[in-house]
């Protein structure tokens, strides 16, 4: 098989060390749970529950909207106390359930039974993804029923299951794949059913060698299973990256992984699967990393879907001497929160808490043409270039210079010299350019 | 020597004479009174009628195709100008017209969330959680209206609101499209009585965020003349084809309405370093 290194990338300090020996904790049920109704990327599900109603564990608390979308379920039984706009941790104020829990945490009807798997075909492993909720845990929150059903034309020959896990300072999916193998390639045997594929790899940073260690020994008495061992570079983790670095496969340009036949799947996920289908439960909770140094205990909790990050990090011990920076997601891709109000997602892998020594306010400086972000772009874009144009509002220069194509990693920002908000500009140049079709349509 | 001169010379005459024959030959027919109302118009190119440039606007008058008074930056002394032109007779038509911010949420009287470190433009910073201002509604003071207007007439006050120069700004409405927020109106110069907030926001957030935001209490909606101020969706929005007497500004108990004569507004920062700068 083809493959090495991809093009780019930079090498942040990672800070694993802090949270990647503690074991998974699951969290006590919280005062107050702030379930978003926008979960998934695609259509938000319509709520289906008002002020004052009771849910059971697992009810369903909102309905999909067309294919790409899925339901949402009441993450513990309660009573629904109201409905109202909070920060969602992606940087807007959106929708949301507030859910009291009554500490019984009983799920509803017919949830929560194992059953074997042995007689479901595709279609109703896919179908049970569906009914689940399940979305791509790694961050993205793509449905994941409508990755697993990919147009004919398309066939897909290879899963991946991604455990690279390249952000710095989480360590929620090693956790996952150190306690959990077993779980994880059952859960990925039923997402290799759905898609009809034989062979499947692991991929797993170097960085994590406990984590290689126990999924090949779980591994090695199955069949079809690969566990590779990647370079610890980061963006590791990204779907197109990834699929290079194992397979020397590209995915072209505004295409997706299916177009180079390959599929790739967060550990997450996996594990969420393996729930659905064996247990029949839908995805209500999540392990989320709490770390960083400005807080008093790093850990690896299993956290329910809405628990507040307020709640998750006195959990933890609190916020370590002088605040600083509180990030949902890792440093490098993550959104820094402005209210401990912003609520577990079922995206959200990680809250890193930055203590105050450790962040600056930079001032950005006119880019030099130092060309530095050039060599760190793992997409073989000019982001000098396109920065540059967007300062300018020249967006329709942006667009032929191929800025639709940025995964926004970070990687041109972390190196500039000049501190220039890299991301922050494409991220507005892609705005621009999804209004003006939006317009055009 | 004399050669060469000869030369050359009988070559410019051939020239010009080809170049003569072929003007009348190919010449293209324009419509004098475009380039007429062309040398009328500003000049400026802004786009403020909606059109690519002033010599589009010039031909689609001259057809008949735009009115004669289209161009907002030239008000009534072009229109009369090019109605001269096209010989029609142009009434006059809703007087000058000006920018103004419906926003008075200074960094002073309303609270902001979070300190905001990214690109100093108000639409980028306004994608992330809507911006650092706790009011969603209000200016985001990152100037990006002063930034587009293409007469230089807007610039930042410290206190971080926008400041539109009434001398000169055209009413050509760039930075109404460009405020992400949509806060910026294009009002008439001659109108008095303003309601400063764009909040929609219910009075007890307002209350808790601003000094001078909306709390809709109905106050200048019973002062004002029946129709005038209308109550949407938790704010005062002002119809302004009426005439308020100034006295409704007095019965707003947040401060929110202000008497404002547009035409003679100053920005008091810049005489207060103008005298400053005397003295020193």
């Amino acid at each position: 098989m083809a493959g090495g290194k991809f093009f780019g990338g930079v090498h942040p300090k990672y800070h694993k060390e802090l949270a990647s020996s503690r074991p998974i904790e699951p969290m006590p049920l919280p005062g107050k749970l702030i379930v978003y109704f926008a979960q998934n990327l695609g259509a938000a599900p319509k709520p289906v529950v008002k002020k004052g109603d009771v849910v059971k564990k697992g009810q369903v608390i909102a309905e999909p909207q067309g294919f790409v979308s899925v339901p949402l379920h009441a993450p513990t039984s309660g009573s629904v106390q109201a409905i109202d706009m909070f920060p969602h941790p992606v940087g807007a104020d959106m929708p949301a359930a507030v859910i009291v829990p009554d500490g019984k945490d009983e799920w509803a009807p017919g949830l929560d039974a194992e059953r074997s798997a042995d007689g479901f075909d595709a279609e109703k492993i896919k179908g049970i993804i569906r009914e689940a909720g399940l979305v791509g845990m790694g961050g993205a929150t793509f449905p994941t029923h409508v990755k697993l059903s990919p147009p004919k034309e398309k066939p897909i020959d290879l899963l991946i299951v991604n455990g690279a896990e390249c952000e710095p300072y989480l360590t929620s999916d090693h956790r996952l794949m150190v306690e959990k193998p077993a779980e994880i390639l059952e859960g990925a045997s039923f997402l290799a059913k759905a898609l009809g594929v034989e062979q499947v790899i692991v991929a797993i940073e170097n960085n994590k060698p406990d984590a290689i260690e126990t999924i090949r020994a779980e591994a090695g008495g199955r069949g079809g299973y690969t566990v590779r061992a990647l370079n610890v570079v980061y963006p590791q983790g990204a779907e197109r990256q990834l699929i290079f670095a194992l397979t020397g496969r590209r995915v072209p340009a505004g295409g997706l992984p299916m177009d180079v036949g390959v599929l790739v799947q967060n550990v997450g996920t996996a594990l969420a699967a393996y729930e659905a289908v064996r247990f029949n439960r839908p995805l209500v909770e999540r392990v989320v990393s709490v770390t960083g140094r400005g807080i008093t205990r790093p850990a690896n909790v299993l956290a329910k879907i809405g628990t507040t990050f307020g709640d998750a990090i006195a959990f933890c011990g609190g916020e370590r001497g002088e605040s600083g920076k509180v990030i949902s997601g890792g440093p490098m891709m993550g959104v820094a929160q402005y209210s401990l109000e912003a609520s577990i997602t079922k995206g959200t892998s990680g809250i890193v808490i930055l203590a105050r020594e450790e962040i600056a306010q930079f001032v950005s400086d006119p880019c030099i043409r130092c060309g530095r972000c050039v060599r760190a772009c793992p997409m073989l874009l000019n982001p000098s270039a396109l920065s540059i144009f967007v300062e300018r509002l020249h967006f329709d220069d942006a667009d032929s210079y191929h800025v639709a194509d940025c995964i926004e990693c970070g990687c041109c920002a972390y190196v500039c010299p000049s501190r220039r908000p890299m991301v922050h500009h494409f991220r507005r140049a892609k705005a621009e350019m999804r209004s003006k079709a939006a317009k055009a349509s | 020597m004399l050669t060469a001169v000869i030369a050359l010379s009988a070559l410019a005459l051939f020239s010009s004479f080809l170049l003569g024959i072929v003007a009348r030959a190919f010449a293209v027919p324009v419509n004098p009174k475009v380039e007429e109302v062309e040398g009328a118009l500003p000049g400026a190119n802004c786009g403020g009628c909606g059109l690519p440039g002033c010599s589009e606007l010039a031909r689609r008058i001259a057809e008949g195709k735009a009115d004669i008074d289209a161009c907002p930056v030239g008000g009534e002394s072009v229109a009369l100008k090019i109605a001269q032109i096209m010989g029609t007779s142009f009434e006059g038509g809703a007087g000058r017209k000006i920018a103004l911010i419906l926003c008075n949420g200074d960094d002073q009287v309303t609270a902001k969330r979070f300190h905001y470190n990214g690109v100093r433009d108000c639409t980028s910073a306004a994608m992330l959680f809507g911006g650092d201002k706790a009011c969603q509604y209000g200016c985001l003071g990152l100037g990006t209206c002063v930034g587009i207007c293409p007469f230089q007439a807007m610039r930042m006050l410290p206190n971080g609101l926008p400041f539109v120069d009434p001398a000169k700004c055209t009413a050509c409405g760039k930075c109404v499209i460009a405020c992400p927020k949509k806060i910026i109106k294009l009002v008439s110069m001659d109108k008095r009585v303003h309601i400063l907030c764009s909040s929609h926001d219910k009075g007890a957030r307002v209350r808790k965020i601003c000094r001078v935001g909306c709390i809709a209490c109905t106050k200048c909606v019973k002062e004002a003349p029946e129709g005038a101020i209308t109550m949407q969706d938790g704010l005062a929005v002002m119809n302004y084809d009426f005439d308020i007497p100034d006295a409704v500004a007095a019965s707003c108990p947040m401060n929110t309405i202000h008497v404002k004569a547009l035409e003679s507004s100053v920005d008091e920062t810049e005489q207060v370093t103008a005298v400053a700068g005397g003295a020193g």
